[in-house]
Order: structure tokens, then C-alpha cells, then sequence
């Protein structure tokens, strides 16, 4: 399947859509892949999180679409710009999977399950529903957002594609 | 973040001598258990957005095997061994010993049998690297992966994601003189431990 409306969203990367177009990121292990959508306007927006809380920034210029705290609001704010409204925004949630389990105790080594733990507060605070979602376990996966019908589908290299 | 933005030529120059070291006694011990000659590639060390890196093996989606193991002691950081999903087959192929299927599963041998190549592997490159900048490093069990690139080596890139949207590693690539086997040895020291191994080798750090 080539889809030639594929608006590519990259590591520690976010992106919106309105009416058309298909929102894709690759290869998510530990990130996870949110994704908002407000149907009554068809406009949805995906975030590429990689860690939870800027708090742990240490870099000059902050890279706000890397941060669950920060990509979160920002995801909301740009789709609110294209006539959405936080009130009827629903979320998905892909990825935040633990890719190599061995024992240690070193705090990185969960950062898949945190990652997700930070986005789902995030999601409480602007009270979005979760409408499905599917995180954890150990692989990764690639996720396409259609703007158009709100469906996310899900592909793994050793499950397949699912929709959620 | 900046810090590594002024890298001399020479202080390069000298990560990728420890790149040369390290997978250079790597690949002796791959040559050694594989009875084949092996070659490699001139180390390659520069700062990398992190879509480039997954670029380097394929993409982001390429599904390769890996080998994680992180380095602990003096100089931390991450160490990937990467091998696409034919090579990894070809390499068991030459080991001695080992029925292997012909289809795309691996058996539980199998993947003990590559786990425990890449622990001898990375073993003989954090030792070599150790011995050379008397620094302690020593390598955690090794844990294998069998995914999408992307997936497996931004595991390796957290430590750097806190600083910035990109990573300083060191990529030796090695081949075998027939191309069956082909890989990459991936040593990404987190971002403290550079001014260490400067300061080990008697180069002024950054």
C-alpha cells in the first residue's frame, strides 16, 4: 500500500492534519506515539515522545516535541489552531515498549512504561480520554494515523498490522 | 551539547582510533570463530541526527538483530552489534557444530549461539579498549533483539536525547571477503564519558 498523502512525523517529532492526509511515524521502541483526533473537524495531530519529563532537559535550546510534558500541550495547541477544540480531542497510545529485558536496575532500562506513565498524566490533566491503546511488551512498531476516519493501525514485525 | 560541536580534527581523529582498537580486536575474535577472514571499514565518528543513524543500517523500519550490551564502569555508554537478518544466518552457517534451519525463525540455539557471539565480541572490544586507555569498562549480559532498527538503536540514543536531537558514536563496519556476513559495531559513549576518554589518552578534552 503506497500512500501518497503520508505526513512523516520523525523522532522527537510532531505533526498535525486537518481533513485528509495519513500521519506516520516509524520504529518506536521505548518512544511512545500519541495521538489525538477531534473528529466533529477531522483534525488530528501525532507526537514522536521520547522521554518523559523535560525536567531532565539538558540541552540549550529545548526540543519540546521530545518531552511527554511538553509535546502534549504543544500536540493540542496546533490542532486548536486548526479548529479542533481540547473538549472533543480523544487519544491513542502506541509504543513505550521495553526493548532489551534484563535484569538492571539503572532507571533508563523502564523508560518505555514511564514514558507512557508520563503521557497518560499529561492526557488526565487536559481530561482526553484514552480511547485505546497499545503499549508496553518488547517490540517495536510503526504507526499510521488517518486523519480521515480517526482509525490508527498498528504494524509489528512479529504481529502484523492491527487497528486500534 | 555544544561542547561536542568543536571537536578538533585530531580529538576525531583519536575516537576513531578507539573505535579501530576496539572492533579491530573484535573482528580478530569473529575472524577466529568463524575460521574466515574479516574485514572492516575505516571507523566513522561524527555527530548524527538520530534519523541518519537508523539511515546507516537500512531505516528506521529495516528489521536487523541486535545485541545490546551497556558498558559500565569508568567511561559508560551503549554498545550495539548489529547484523542484518541474513548475515546473522550465514554466521551461524560457519559455526561449527550447528544444525540451522533454512527458514527466517530462529531457534532458541540460535539465539543463545548469536548471544553469545556478540558477549565475545564486545568483550574483546571493551578489553582492548580498556587495556589501551587503562580506563575500567566492562560489559553487562548481553540481550538480543530481533526488530525494526529504529525501535532498537533510539534505546541506545536516550542518554544523548536528553542533551539534543543528535549523537556522537563511533560505527565500525565489518565485512566478510565473500559479503556473506556484513554488520556494524556501534560504541556510543554516553556523553560524559568523552571527556574521560580524552583525558585517558592524554588529549586535552573539549
Amino acid at each position: 500500500m503506497i500512500q501518497d498523502n503520508l505526513i512523516k512525523v520523525g523522532m522527537a517529532d510532531l505533526n498535525v492534519a486537518h481533513m485528509t492526509g495519513v500521519l506516520k511515524t516509524t520504529g518506536l521502541g521505548s518512544c511512545v506515539g500519541v495521538t489525538l483526533y477531534d473528529s466533529r473537524v477531522k483534525v488530528a495531530g501525532m507526537a514522536h515522545v521520547m522521554l518523559p519529563s523535560s525536567e531532565i532537559a539538558r540541552e540549550g535550546s529545548l526540543n519540546i516535541a521530545k518531552y511527554a510534558d511538553t509535546a502534549i500541550p504543544e500536540l493540542i495547541g496546533r490542532m486548536e489552531k486548526l479548529g479542533a477544540h481540547v473538549s472533543r480531542m480523544e487519544a491513542k497510545l502506541a509504543g513505550g515498549a521495553q526493548m532489551f529485558a534484563f535484569a538492571g536496575n539503572h532507571d533508563t532500562m523502564r523508560i518505555g512504561p514511564r514514558n507512557v506513565e508520563s503521557c497518560k498524566e499529561m492526557l488526565k490533566k487536559y481530561n482526553i480520554p484514552i480511547k485505546a491503546e497499545d503499549t508496553g511488551a518488547n517490540f517495536g512498531r510503526t504507526i499510521e494515523f488517518d486523519c480521515e476516519t480517526g482509525v490508527l493501525s498498528i504494524r509489528s514485525v512479529q504481529q502484523g498490522v492491527k487497528e486500534l | 551539547m555544544d561542547v561536542f560541536k568543536n571537536l578538533e580534527d585530531f580529538q576525531m581523529d583519536v575516537l576513531k582510533e578507539v573505535g579501530n582498537i576496539g572492533a579491530g580486536h573484535a573482528a580478530t575474535a569473529l575472524s577466529t570463530l568463524l575460521d574466515k577472514p574479516i574485514d572492516m571499514l575505516v571507523p566513522k565518528v561524527r555527530m548524527m541526527p538520530f534519523e541518519e543513524i537508523c539511515e546507516s543500517v537500512g531505516g528506521a523500519e529495516t528489521v536487523v538483530l541486535a545485541i545490546f550490551l551497556r558498558v559500565e564502569g569508568d567511561a559508560p555508554g551503549n554498545m550495539f552489534f548489529i547484523l542484518h537478518l541474513e548475515s546473522a544466518k550465514n554466521m551461524l552457517r560457519n559455526l561449527v557444530g550447528l544444525e540451522i534451519g533454512q527458514d527466517e525463525a530462529y531457534s532458541e540455539l540460535e539465539l543463545s549461539a548469536l548471544n553469545e557471539i556478540g558477549n565475545i565480541l564486545a568483550g574483546s572490544y571493551l578489553s582492548s579498549l580498556a587495556d589501551f586507555t587503562r580506563l575500567n569498562m566492562s560489559p553487562t549480559v548481553p540481550s538480543l533483539a530481533i526488530d525494526m532498527a529504529g525501535a532498537i538503536l533510539s534505546f541506545g540514543l536516550l542518554q544523548f536525547g536528553e542533551m539534543g536531537d543528535q549523537a556522537l558514536l563511533i560505527d565500525t563496519k565489518f565485512l566478510e571477503g565473500e559479503n556473506e556476513v556484513q554488520g556494524h559495531f556501534f560504541l556510543i559513549p554516553d556523553p560524559e564519558s568523552f571527556g574521560k576518554i580524552f583525558t585517558a589518552l592524554g588529549v586535552e578534552a573539549p
